[in-house]
């Protein structure tokens, strides 16, 4: 449960996908416009997919579906890529650094 | 009275949002027509080139260090013919205070804001000029809000956007994270309304500006060291800024005779609106999907006419791999002991082959350098492109197919450039303006504006008239 003053992002539907007129693939137009913010909880309480009212950085009010409470990034230096490992042996083999190949 | 905040409302109401945001009205400068006053466009921020170094200078931004590639350039001039082989110099842009060139662009757009009383800026990109007008919104102590273009409708996003979301927070701005298609404009312009904030665009003379002395400082320092302009300058093309504002200040400080190339990943074959393809692509900018449309569409953005105008200014526009500017940004990292970030190597990885046409006393500059870190480095990119069955090789750059693949260099000697046909971008161009004539005979300063705006000649813009069959 989420209460007032928690940090917290939320999501909303602009524009329902049979709404969408903008000239667009049409992968795109089956699908909704969709937004997501951050912001402080302004509802006393309140559970993940309950329409909640946030007030964001700047100060502007957003409303929308709770999705997450106290949001973190996860994005990393990604899984080891093994030819990143050539890469780097061929260009040092080819410039001989050290004097060797 | 509250105002309708619907999709077509607040379309219709581009035009007064755009003007109130801008504190610019762009009718002073259309004649009715084709044409518009470009240059009086870009003299009306009232800024001299001096102004605005002063204003970067202040924030952390420009003066970069023109960093010689000793051993990429050695190691190009192994694949070149004897005596060829350019000297390779890169400007440091990361050194920039948020991290790229786009500091450039930001400082002035909101310096100007600050000026005007705006008590905020909004900007709307996925990429490094979120970051840069974050940063130059907290040092010049204004609110910002960065509208992103960020997820598929899985809610899966590039992990490149993703972190350029993290650190427009973390340097205290709003970010608005969106799914893919071009209503992005829509909610733009509608928090745009609803804050009154200034519309720090991309595309506004303000930004254009900015960049000048990027082109000017390149000048100022080949001179002081080599007694001698830059023979080629090599620029990353997405949005076109980057060319036009480079070419402008190689021109303000009389190096008329620089090359002017610009440089795209070719992503030919995946579309920029398509839902499916937003996370096949493993560059999310730097790439043909902007960088032609912007060429040959200028008009198009989020402002009534952009300042970037790139056929006004590049002498070529070549285009190179996803697989060789990762290999490149390797290669960077791991031969010249500069870790940046993979998109600002765009214009570096067609500099690799541009150089091998130049002879060794040559002097090449790539214009830009961008930060990395979490989600904004080859690894995760790679990996994320595997994950989402990209197949990534080794072979040869030409055999890429965008969304399917991603070849690196076998060796460094396959890396090359495709150049793109210029005279079809400028037909295009042409093509895409004359509907501004409204069905009119177009004006002799039409075709004068055209002939400036293609970089071409008036027997040029004519013939492609004719060719449309539409009548001057």
């Amino acid at each position: 449960m989420a209460k007032k003053g928690d940090w917290v992002r939320i999501h909303k539907v602009i524009l329902p996908a049979a709404e969408r007129t903008a000239k667009l693939p049409d992968d795109t137009k089956k699908v909704d416009f969709e937004m997501w913010v951050k912001g402080t909880l302004q509802n006393e309480t309140a559970e993940i997919g309950d329409d909640v009212t946030i007030v964001t950085a700047v100060g502007r009010e957003e409303v929308g579906k709770l999705l997450e409470v106290d949001p973190y990034y996860t994005h990393s230096y990604g899984k080891f890529v093994p030819e990143i490992i050539e890469i780097d042996k061929q260009l040092r083999g080819i410039m001989k650094f050290g004097g060797e190949n | 009275m509250k105002l309708a905040k619907d999709y077509n409302s607040v379309m219709g109401r581009s035009a007064d949002i755009m003007k109130a945001s801008l504190g610019l009205d762009f009718n002073d400068f259309e004649s009715g027509s084709v044409a518009f006053d470009y240059e009086g466009l870009m003299e009306a921020t009232g800024y001299t080139i001096e102004e605005i170094d002063k204003i970067q200078s202040r924030t952390g931004v420009g003066h970069t260090q023109l960093l010689e590639l000793r051993n990429i350039t050695a190691l190009a001039r192994k694949y070149a013919k004897p005596g060829y082989g350019a000297r390779i110099l890169v400007k440091d842009e990361a050194a920039n205070a948020s991290g790229s060139f786009k500091d450039r662009r930001a400082a002035c757009a909101v310096a100007h804001a600050k000026k005007l009383g705006y008590k905020g800026v909004i900007a709307a990109t996925s990429g490094n000029y979120g970051a840069a007008v974050a940063s130059q919104a907290a040092m010049q102590g204004m609110k910002c809000i960065i509208v992103q273009e960020c997820y598929d409708s899985k809610g899966v996003g590039q992990p490149e956007i993703v972190e350029k979301a993290r650190k427009c927070e973390a340097l205290g701005a709003e970010v608005i994270q969106l799914t893919v298609g071009p209503e992005l404009f829509y909610e733009h312009l509608s928090v745009m309304e609803d804050s009154g904030y200034f519309n720090a665009s991309l595309y506004s003379p303000f930004g254009i500006a900015g960049v000048e002395t990027l082109g000017y400082e390149i000048a100022m320092d080949c001179r002081e060291r080599f007694g001698k302009d830059p023979e080629m300058v090599v620029c990353t093309q997405a949005g076109g800024g980057m060319v036009t504002g480079t070419a402008r200040g190689l021109i303000k400080a009389g190096a008329t005779n620089t090359e002017v190339v610009a440089a795209s990943i070719d992503l030919t074959g995946l579309h920029m609106a398509s839902d499916e393809q937003f996370n096949k692509k493993s560059c999310t900018t730097g790439h043909t999907g902007f960088g032609v449309p912007h060429a040959t569409n200028p008009d198009t953005g989020d402002v009534p006419r952009s300042a970037a105008r790139p056929l006004r200014y590049m002498d070529r526009y070549v285009t190179t791999t996803q697989g060789e500017v990762m290999y490149m940004t390797e290669m960077l990292a791991n031969l010249e002991g500069l870790e940046r970030g993979p998109a600002g190597n765009t214009a570096l990885a067609a500099a690799f082959a541009l150089a091998q046409e130049l002879p060794e006393d040559a002097i090449l500059v790539v214009t830009e350098t961008e930060y990395t870190g979490a989600g904004k480095h080859i690894q995760p990119q790679l990996a994320f492109a595997r994950e989402n069955g990209i197949e990534i090789v080794f072979g040869d750059p030409k055999d890429d197919v965008p969304g399917k693949n991603i070849v690196l260099p076998a060796d460094p000697g396959l890396f090359k450039v495709k150049d793109l046909d210029l005279d079809k971008q400028r037909k295009s161009l042409i093509k895409r303006s004359v509907p501004r004539a409204n069905g009119k005979k177009l004006t002799a300063q039409d075709i004068e504006f055209l002939v400036a705006d293609t970089r071409s000649d008036e027997a040029f813009v004519k013939a492609a008239l004719d060719e449309l069959g539409v009548e001057y």
